[in-house]
């Protein structure tokens, strides 16, 4: 194939463009913060933008994989990672603006958890994103072994609390987060499509699955 | 209707120039606190908020102090949904799209006097007040404004309401070529909001020409728009072409849209929350902590209107 050489070239600079890419919403969130771009109300601002990124990295990092398979880019494999990354931290920053918004008060922060189903779906995503970030290392990838993409799946249910938390929580334009309900839905009807399709088949192992993406 | 003399401390309104910029003022504030023992709130007819030099303003002092909303925020920061639904919608679109003139406010319904009038013939003729209120949002943030206008009493008064007129309500231009929002059905449009009688008649409620010593900004609902402090931002109708008197209560666009979320009341109160946020703290705008909400948004004189109604339930 004559897209071999780039291919090549593409697997090198794929996780450093994506860590770029990735990265972009914070570097305009820091560059909207010494610009004065962060407008009237910056922490209501700053938590909108946060959260928006978290979904859009998940939503990123749920496409790596049907691309990967529509296109036969394996090399974008490595791209799920970052793109995880980012959501995490994005998701991290989004907490945190809400905790200096709540005044770092445990009594309103469990109030809310606990009494508003658009925070509880939220923090709830939160917790289930975190074992994620912290088995993220190739190390313990190989320690968990068949374990470790059973505790990736998580990630399905993270996303769609995610998702359900935006909707519940505007006021009446439900524009952006039934956009984000789409794309979700979209990319887990072509996950239960192949696994329906793969059950009976047989499986490829997924310790080959995953020497064949890292590679 | 009874009208206590007010128990808040209030604000004084001083000329444009003197509006000190939320930097400078942290700078000055020291010298200028000492002159913050301010009269009360011109919660009377007469237009007792008048400027007396560079004095600060401040509606209240100590830890619930209450400070000019800088007018870059107020112009800034907009809830207007015609033209957009994020907050910094308005500022960018609304100056461009929006026609103040020639403007026309239709007065009908049940009145003898109706009236179509032309923006200048409309506030024309009643009194030019200045009012500083705060403006409390239902989403939990707020603002303190200084605004100029009429009182809506007034408006009302010339109308000769008749003796079924129970309720006002008040409608914004509906132009989705002026107002692209409405192009889009977030709300019914166009945008209705509605008063019970004794409700628009009280001394508090404003029609609104401006703030700031300048004619109202197009985000801010040019040319002419309700304020009433007392209650939630949504209920303050922007850039209002009608004003009806109905003997029943008026379909208002927030209740239409979520009943159990947006009462016709809409009064601000701490102890009934938000089905999805609390309502007992708000931000003021250019502050960080989250400061307690205040019952009738520290407007205490207007809770007569409301005896004996259970406000867990006419929320």
């Amino acid at each position: 194939m004559a897209g071999a050489s780039w291919q090549g070239a593409a697997a090198r600079w794929v996780r450093p463009a994506a860590w770029v890419a990735g990265l972009v919403p914070l570097i305009l969130l820091v560059a909207g913060a010494f610009t004065g771009g962060l407008g009237a109300d910056p922490i209501e601002y700053v938590t909108l933008r946060t959260g928006f990124a978290t979904l859009l990295m998940l939503m990123v990092t749920l496409a790596v994989s049907p691309v990967r398979k529509w296109t036969g880019w394996n090399w974008l494999a490595s791209t799920r990672r970052t793109f995880g990354l980012c959501a995490f931290l994005y998701v991290c920053l989004h907490l945190l603006t809400y905790l200096v918004d709540q005044g770092f008060s445990l009594g309103y922060i469990w109030e809310d958890v606990a009494e508003r189903p658009y925070v509880t779906a939220g923090f709830t995503a939160f917790l289930l994103l975190l074992p994620l970030a912290l088995t993220s290392t190739k190390a313990s990838i190989r320690r968990l072994g068949k374990r470790w993409q059973k505790l990736h799946r998580l990630v399905y249910l993270a996303a769609g609390l995610g998702v359900l938390h935006f909707i519940w929580l505007v006021k009446s334009d439900l524009r952006d987060p039934l956009i984000f309900a789409a794309v979700f839905g979209v990319l887990m009807a072509l996950r239960v499509r192949g696994w329906l399709a793969g059950r009976g088949k047989k499986v490829r192992p997924p310790a080959a699955r995953r020497a064949a993406m890292e590679s | 209707m009874l009208i206590k003399k007010p128990e808040i401390p209030s604000s004084e309104i001083t000329p444009e120039a003197a509006y000190l910029s939320r930097r400078q003022f942290f700078g000055a504030s020291a010298a200028a606190l000492a002159g913050a023992a301010v009269p009360a709130l011109a919660a009377c007819d007469t237009n007792e908020g008048v400027a007396k030099g560079a004095a600060l303003d401040t509606l209240d002092a100590g830890p619930q102090r209450d400070e000019l909303t800088p007018l870059a925020d107020v112009t800034s920061y907009n809830n207007f949904y015609e033209y957009g639904t994020d907050k910094e919608d308005p500022a960018r679109t609304a100056p461009g799209l929006l026609k103040t003139r020639p403007w026309t406010v239709v007065v009908d319904g049940l009145c003898d006097r109706p009236g179509r009038y032309g923006f200048d013939e409309f506030v024309r003729g009643t009194r030019q007040v200045d009012r500083t209120y705060r403006l409390r949002c239902v989403e939990a943030w707020s603002m303190v404004i200084p605004w100029s206008g009429i009182p809506l009493r007034d408006v009302i008064a010339r109308a000769r309401p008749r003796a079924g007129a129970r309720f006002v309500e008040l409608t914004t231009l509906l132009d989705p070529q002026q107002m692209p929002g409405q192009r889009r059905s977030v709300l019914a449009w166009p945008y209705v909001e509605g008063l019970r009688m004794d409700e628009a008649m009280h001394p508090l409620a404003l029609l609104a020409t401006g703030l700031y010593g300048r004619p109202m900004p197009a985000q801010n609902g040019a040319p002419i728009r309700l304020v009433v402090p007392w209650k939630y931002g949504f209920k303050s109708i922007k850039s209002i072409v009608r004003i009806r008197f109905t003997d029943t209560q008026p379909r208002t666009s927030w209740n239409l849209s979520a009943p159990r979320e947006y009462g016709f009341y809409a009064n601000v109160n701490p102890q009934v929350d938000h089905p999805r946020w609390t309502q007992a703290r708000e931000r003021r705008i250019g502050e960080w902590r989250r400061r307690p909400t205040l019952m009738f948004n520290g407007y205490p004189e207007v809770a007569s209107l409301y005896s004996g109604m259970d406000l867990r339930r006419n929320y």
